[in-house]
Parts: structure tokens; C-alpha cells; sequence
């Protein structure tokens, strides 16, 4: 399949996509079709969640009833229980968010949003899902191996992390560094795919400023992620050769720096926040502006705070490593760009607010989501000035406050992100309508006892609870009776929370298989995906791709008396 | 100080704060709820205040705003300026108590030694002539004996893995780092004991490694340390070589 010059690509795809049948392996296997690499992403992302929360579930119980026998895990040893906590959060990240946020839907998006037919690399494109696959058995693989599986934080701070006489997993600990690396060579594949796709293949007529905004935040996501993730790739290197070849580039007792090995990984770490980040602020944008037929208030502006934020990310990385025993005086360095950068978030909350003015706004499920996704983002963003001042920091670092704010940060990417866009473009992606009503079900009963499950752990924080502490009964001060209330009370939530995602499983399979049939446009959308079948057949356009005449945006135009929206492919 | 306490109130209420620099912490948490709580509010308002406006009615239309007009966009330039100040008072009342934590090293009175390892805390005190590394050191497994109105400095070690000593009613927090010796200070204002938590992973250990700190009376303090004063402890009769002694 073409995967020479974009310009010659298009015929040469098109010629492809009406003579040749497909067998199964080719449609579902090893697929070239961007819409299926993304389904690919999409349901290998779903699954990993499912194991990323079943490990949420297995210690927060054990935090709230410790020494209990967990349905379904058994006994939480300490061993386990540094084992569970390392790859929720390693699982959540790199094997959640990333493949749900950026591969899938970069890979459903970018095509139909630009008007091409398919990826500029689709052989590019499929190597990069089967790295991803190979990374995510790599993960799961290491619970199974001798010693188990990595238990020393998803930081994975040397020498615990280089040495197993240390860390007691001699196996587990380089499978996970192995993974990790893999998963990132998966993106980097994956990324120079949107930035060459974004960049070369856009349908006549679409200039800069006429691309929808979580196209552009893909793309600014995939340059982020390009321009951090190599340090962090040299450094999980020289880990693995720390680990197994014996070298000591992070072995005091030979001259290595074992903070070295910090600084690489949140050179990368901080970034890497925005880059999940930016396509769940993207996917907002699409939800509210359809939704409350608005145009988007300052396109422009929204693109440049997303810059400037992502330029400011690689300036940051030190706020985590305030105590960590770097020269005191950088922490006032660090205080401070850390704090500039409530400048263009806040810039981008107050414009998101500011689109919702004068709205005519209709509380759709995606709706819901891409407005929760806006006010529990705030909050996370809130909480992140309390850890940013580094004289606050000296008290907060590694408490539950920390652990509270970045999932009052990653929650609303990972999860309400992908709900507000999974529920989106259901429509377009199955051809099939959501049931509303099980949605809004789905929707309350996971945003409110997400409220519950963190609110609480910001009170612990702030009483001197620290985190990776399998059971704090042994700390009198943290053993309080309201504090194990508290602690009940999140994992209560939480079972809650994990109960309610199978009203959407639920929502999801009847609605594919019998929902009402979704016409090409449901939402009454702009963007060019809305002017395809649903769902659009291999090639997206075989009747020709759209020529593009005005700015994803244009809703209630007053130039326009009969309609309030006025599609970007329609003719003046 | 007295009256310095008595204005604050978050985290205080959670938990003790029994260092000079504790109402310092506390207070700068105080002040950031506040500058931070402030926008917070008025985002929110905004926000839920316009979902309810501007719901869908039957023909009325939305508005066409680009966001590039200056009467809307003055609002969000206008909004800049209390954050940016907010941004300038926390910065620096951040600075100056970190440097009073971290930077600044004022004369201490007497020197510990905290050495953290898989998975357990040994402290040496200096024990009665106040020096450390002489013979009639105290040294002790995971239990700290400090003196209230003493400014102590600390010297943390770590024999293999980062660990980090954090004491939550000081609201100290240090890691200690293999092959470094990092120094720090402390003056206890309140006697009482309270825990001493690792607060950097180390290992399957590291929800196992609580210690205590006994804050006590100078009194009380000179008499632990009589009491357990290891030249005291030899029989009298018999003469014990400094090593030797170290090795009790």
C-alpha cells in the first residue's frame, strides 16, 4: 500500500481500496486501515484499564481493611501490594492514556477530521499497535515470572530500580524497563505519523487555522512526546544495563548518580503530562462547541496557550525533585516556572468557560463529560500551585495530597477525556447511536464517587499521610480512627466507580448491536468525519475526498438564517 | 511565635506542629488555599452560572463570538492580573521559607546522625559531651531522642537504597541518598513523641520501616541521656576500647 510521497499516495490508495477484498487477518489482524489500528489501540487500551483498575481494587482494599483476604487477588503482601501500586500507575499512563488519548483517536481523528483517506505511513502505522501489543504482553508478562513483577514505584528512582539485590525482582523490574522502552518506540512510529499526516495530507482548501483543534493538539502532543521521550529512552537503557550487563551509571558505591536517573526521567515526566493532556483539552473543544453551538472562543488562543504550556513543561521537571537532594538553590528556579504556568492554563480553562457564554447549550452525554472534564481538570490544576511552591512542597512532596492532585489531573484526561470522545463519535465509529439515558446513568455514577474516592485523599495528605505504604497501622499517627473512616469511605467510592463501568460495557455492546442506526451528521458538526458514512468505509470518501471552505467552528454564523451550523466542506 | 500559631488554621488542625518552621509551612498552605480558592470560586460560579443561562430555548440562537473582539477577550487579559499577583505572593513567600528550611543553616547547638537502610532507622546522638563520633555516642534503632528548644543539625545517610527521612510534625522532609551526606536542621518546639516516616520507596520494606521521635524536656532529654550514656553503662571496674564500645 502507498506509503511513498503523500502527493502520489492518494491514488495510489484509492486504487487499492476498490479492487482488492480483503481476507479476515488482513481487515482485523494485522489491519492497514487507520480506523481499525485505531479500534486495535482503542479495545487493547480498554483492557488494560480493566487490569489497571482490578490492581486499584486490590489495594485500596487492602488500605481500607488491611491483612484482609481480597476477592479475586488474596492476600496483599508488601511485595504486592509495591507491585500493584508500580503498575496501576505505569499501566494507567503508558498503556491507558497514551494508546486511548493519542493512538486511537490520532489514528480515527487525523484522516477524517483533514479529509484524507488513510495515514501517510499506514505500514508505519500498523508496526507501531504490534511494538504497542508486544510492550503491554511485556507488562503483564512480569507478574508471572520469578520474583514477580516490579515493585519500586512507576519512577523507578536507582539504585532500587538497578539493583536486585535491592528490589528482589531480578526478572520484573528489567521486563518493566524493557516494556516501557518498547512502548515508547510505539509512539515515537506512532507520532511521526500524525505530524506527517496532519502536516502533508489535508483535504484542498484546509489551511492552518482550519484544522479542528484535537487535531492540533495530536499533533502538539506528538512533538512533545518526540522532543522528551529520548532522554528518558537513554536513561531506561542505561537502567537495563545497570540491571543486567553490570555497568554503574547510577551506582554511587562505583561513581554513578542515582539522581541522574530523576532528572532524565521527569525531563520527560513533566512533559509527558501535557502530552495526554492535549488531546482530552481537544476532545473537549469538539464537545462544546457542537454542543452548545458555539464557536470555539479564540481558536487561536487556545492553540498558542497549548504551545506556550507545552514549551513552559520542559522547564518544570525539577518540582519533583525539590527534597530530592539537588542544590537547594534550583528549587526557586523551578517554583517559579512552575507557577508561570497557571498563566496559559488558566488562560485555556477561562476560554473553554468563556465559549459556554451565550451558548445554546444541550446536556448530551458527551456534553456532560467534556464539561466535567473541564471543572475536575480545574481542580487539578488548583491543587498542582500547592506542590509547585517549593517551601509547601517540603511538607506535601510524596504525601496523598500529590497522589490526589495528579489524578484530579490524569483522571479527567484518561477517563472523562475518553468518555467525552468515546461517546462522541460512537455514532461514527459503529454506526450505531448510544443509548442516552444509560449514559447519563454511566455518567453520575462515575463522576461522583471519582469526587469521592480523591477528595478524601487530599484531607490525608494534608494530616502527613504518605504514599506506598501498604498498611498504615503500624504509623500511630496515621492509624487515627477518622482517618481509616476516610480511607473506607475512598475505597467504598471506588468500588462504586468500578461497578458503574459496566452500565457502559453494557451501553456499548446492546448499542452496537441494536441501537437505532446512526445517520452521517447526529450532532449537527462542522468537522469534515461528519460528512462520511457511518461508519466510513475503507478509503473514508470513496466518492472523492471534500474540499474544505471555511473554519471547523462556524456555529450560529449570523450569515446563515437557516441553519445554525454551516459545515466546513459546504460552498459559500 | 505564640501569636503566630493562632492564625492558622488547615493544617494545624490535622496535625501538631512542633518545629520553628512548622507555622511557616502552615501558614503558606493557609495563604495558597486562599489566592488559589478565590479563583477557583469564581471560575466555578461562571461556569455553572452559564451552563444554566444559556441552555437550549426554542428560537434563540447562540452567539457568534470569534473571541478576538476586544469586549470579550478584556475579560480573559483582565483576569491575568489578580493571577499573576496571586502567582508573584505565593512565589515569594515559597522562596523565603525554603530558604529558611533548605538553604539557610543557622549555628546548631548539637549534631545527630540519621541512617536510613533496608528497612530500619539508626540515629546516633552525640550523648553527653555533645560530640559526635566519640565514644559515649548514643545509638539507637528506629527511636530518636531530640530536645525540645535545641536547634539540631542532622546528617542523613542512606547504606543502600534513596529513603527519606520526614518527620510530619516538624514538616521536614529530606531524602537520603547513598554515598552523600546531606545536612539539615531542625529546633523542636513541643515535647511529645510522634512518628518518623521513610516517605521515598525502598523496597518491600518500606511500609515497615515507622520510627518515633521523642521530643522531651531539657531535663528529661539529660536524663535519658545519663541513662543511657554507654560509658556509664561499662562495668566500672573494666576498661573498654572506644571500638568496642561502638559496637554495643
Amino acid at each position: 500500500m502507498a506509503e511513498s510521497i503523500p502527493v502520489e499516495h492518494a491514488d495510489a490508495h484509492d486504487a487499492d481500496h476498490g479492487h482488492h477484498e480483503m481476507s479476515f487477518a488482513e481487515k482485523y489482524i494485522i489491519p492497514l486501515d487507520h480506523k481499525m489500528i485505531a479500534m486495535q489501540y482503542m479495545f487493547t487500551g480498554m483492557f488494560m484499564a480493566i487490569v489497571g483498575g482490578f490492581m486499584a481494587y486490590a489495594f485500596r482494599m487492602q488500605l481500607a481493611f488491611p491483612g484482609m483476604d481480597v476477592p479475586g487477588w488474596g492476600q496483599v503482601t508488601p511485595a504486592d501490594y509495591n507491585a500493584l501500586v508500580t503498575n496501576h500507575g505505569t499501566i494507567m499512563i503508558f498503556w491507558v492514556a497514551m494508546p486511548v488519548l493519542i493512538a486511537a483517536f490520532g489514528n480515527y481523528l487525523i484522516p477524517l477530521m483533514i479529509g484524507a483517506d488513510d495515514m501517510v505511513f499506514p505500514k508505519i502505522n500498523r508496526l507501531s499497535y504490534q511494538i504497542f501489543l508486544l510492550s503491554a504482553i511485556i507488562i503483564l508478562a512480569a507478574f508471572f515470572v520469578e520474583g514477580g513483577a516490579f515493585g519500586g514505584a512507576w519512577t523507578a528512582y536507582p539504585p532500587l530500580s538497578a539493583k536486585a539485590e535491592y528490589n528482589l525482582t531480578p526478572l520484573g523490574s528489567s521486563l518493566w524497563i524493557i516494556a516501557v522502552a518498547l512502548e515508547f518506540i510505539a509512539f515515537l512510529l506512532g507520532g511521526i505519523n500524525f505530524i506527517t499526516t496532519t502536516m502533508n495530507a489535508r483535504a484542498p482548501g484546509m489551511k492552518m487555522w482550519d484544522i479542528p483543534m484535537v487535531v492540533w493538539m495530536i499533533v502538539i502532543a506528538s512533538i512533545l512526546f518526540m522532543a522528551s521521550v529520548g532522554p528518558l529512552l537513554a536513561g531506561g537503557i542505561m537502567l537495563l544495563f545497570d540491571q543486567q550487563l553490570g555497568t554503574a551509571f547510577f551506582d554511587p558505591d562505583r561513581g554513578g548518580d542515582p539522581i541522574l536517573w530523576q532528572h532524565l526521567f521527569w525531563f520527560f515526566g513533566h512533559p509527558e503530562v501535557y502530552v495526554v493532556l492535549l488531546p482530552a483539552v481537544g476532545i473537549t473543544a469538539e464537545c462544546i462547541t457542537v454542543f452548545s453551538r458555539k464557536k470555539l472562543f479564540g481558536y487561536k488562543t487556545v492553540l498558542y496557550t497549548a504551545i506556550g504550556t507545552g514549551v513552559l513543561s520542559f522547564t518544570v521537571w525539577a518540582h519533583h525533585q525539590f527534597i530530592a537532594g539537588i542544590d537547594p538553590r534550583m528549587a526557586n528556579v523551578f517554583t517559579v516556572t512552575t507557577l508561570l504556568i497557571s498563566v496559559p492554563i488558566a488562560e485555556m480553562m477561562f476560554v473553554y468557560i468563556a465559549t459556554l457564554y451565550g451558548g445554546s447549550i444541550t446536556l448530551t452525554t458527551p456534553m456532560l463529560w467534556g464539561l466535567a472534564f473541564i471543572f475536575e481538570f480545574l481542580i487539578g490544576g488548583i491543587t498542582g500551585i500547592f506542590l509547585g511552591a517549593s517551601g509547601n512542597d517540603i511538607y506535601m512532596h510524596d504525601t496523598y495530597f500529590v497522589l490526589a492532585h495528579f489524578h484530579y489531573t490524569f483522571y479527567p484526561i484518561a477517563i472523562i477525556g475518553t468518555y467525552a470522545g468515546f461517546t462522541f463519535w460512537f455514532p461514527k465509529m459503529f454506526g450505531r447511536m448510544m443509548n442516552d439515558s444509560l449514559g447519563k446513568l454511566h455518567f453520575w455514577l462515575t463522576i461522583i464517587p471519582f469526587n469521592v474516592i480523591f477528595l478524601p485523599l487530599f484531607v490525608l495528605g494534608a494530616a502527613g499521610q504518605h504514599r506506598r505504604i501498604y498498611d498504615f497501622t503500624n504509623y500511630p499517627e496515621l492509624a487515627k480512627p477518622w482517618m481509616q473512616d476516610l480511607r473506607v469511605l475512598a475505597t467504598t467510592a471506588l468500588l462504586v466507580m468500578l461497578g458503574a463501568q459496566l452500565i457502559f460495557f453494557y451501553n456499548v455492546i446492546t448499542s452496537w448491536l441494536s441501537g437505532p442506526k446512526a445517520p452521517k451528521n447526529p450532532w449537527n458538526s462542522n468537522t469534515l468525519e461528519w460528512t462520511a458514512d457511518s461508519p466510513p468505509p475503507h478509503g473514508n470518501w470513496p466518492e472523492g475526498l471534500p474540499t474544505v471552505y471555511r473554519g471547523p467552528y462556524e456555529y450560529g454564523h449570523p450569515d446563515r438564517k437557516d441553519s445554525d451550523f454551516w459545515p466546513q466542506n459546504e460552498p459559500a | 511565635m505564640a501569636s503566630q500559631r493562632q492564625e492558622i488554621m488547615i493544617l494545624n488542625s490535622l496535625l501538631p506542629a512542633a518545629s520553628t518552621y512548622a507555622g511557616d509551612i502552615d501558614r503558606l498552605f493557609d495563604v495558597i488555599t486562599l489566592l488559589v480558592g478565590i479563583p477557583f470560586l469564581v471560575a466555578s460560579f461562571l461556569f455553572f452560572s452559564f451552563i444554566a443561562r444559556f441552555r437550549k430555548k426554542e428560537g434563540v440562537p447562540s452567539l457568534y463570538i470569534t473571541g478576538t473582539e476586544h469586549r470579550y477577550m478584556k475579560w480573559i487579559h483582565r483576569a491575568h492580573v489578580p493571577i499573576l499577583t496571586f502567582d508573584v505572593i505565593i512565589v515569594v513567600m515559597a522562596v523565603n521559607v525554603w530558604y529558611d528550611v533548605k538553604q539557610d543553616l543557622p549555628e546548631s547547638q548539637t549534631t545527630i546522625r540519621v541512617i536510613a537502610q533496608q528497612w530500619a532507622w539508626s540515629f546516633e546522638h552525640p550523648g553527653p559531651d555533645n560530640v559526635l563520633d566519640t565514644a559515649d555516642d548514643i545509638r539507637t534503632v528506629n527511636e530518636l531522642h531530640v530536645a525540645k528548644d535545641t536547634l539540631y543539625h542532622f546528617k542523613l545517610l542512606s547504606k543502600d537504597v534513596l529513603h527519606n527521612f520526614s518527620v510530619p510534625v516538624f514538616r521536614l522532609k529530606q531524602d537520603a541518598i547513598p554515598g552523600r551526606v546531606i545536612t539539615g536542621w531542625f529546633e523542636p518546639t513541643l515535647t511529645g513523641e510522634h512518628d518518623i516516616q521513610c516517605a521515598e520507596i525502598c523496597g518491600v520494606g518500606h511500609g515497615l520501616m515507622p520510627a518515633r521521635i521523642h521530643i522531651e524536656s531539657a531535663a528529661q532529654h539529660a536524663a535519658w541521656v545519663d541513662a543511657n550514656n554507654p560509658m556509664a553503662l561499662v562495668d566500672q571496674g573494666e576498661s573498654a576500647s572506644p571500638t568496642e564500645l561502638a559496637a554495643r
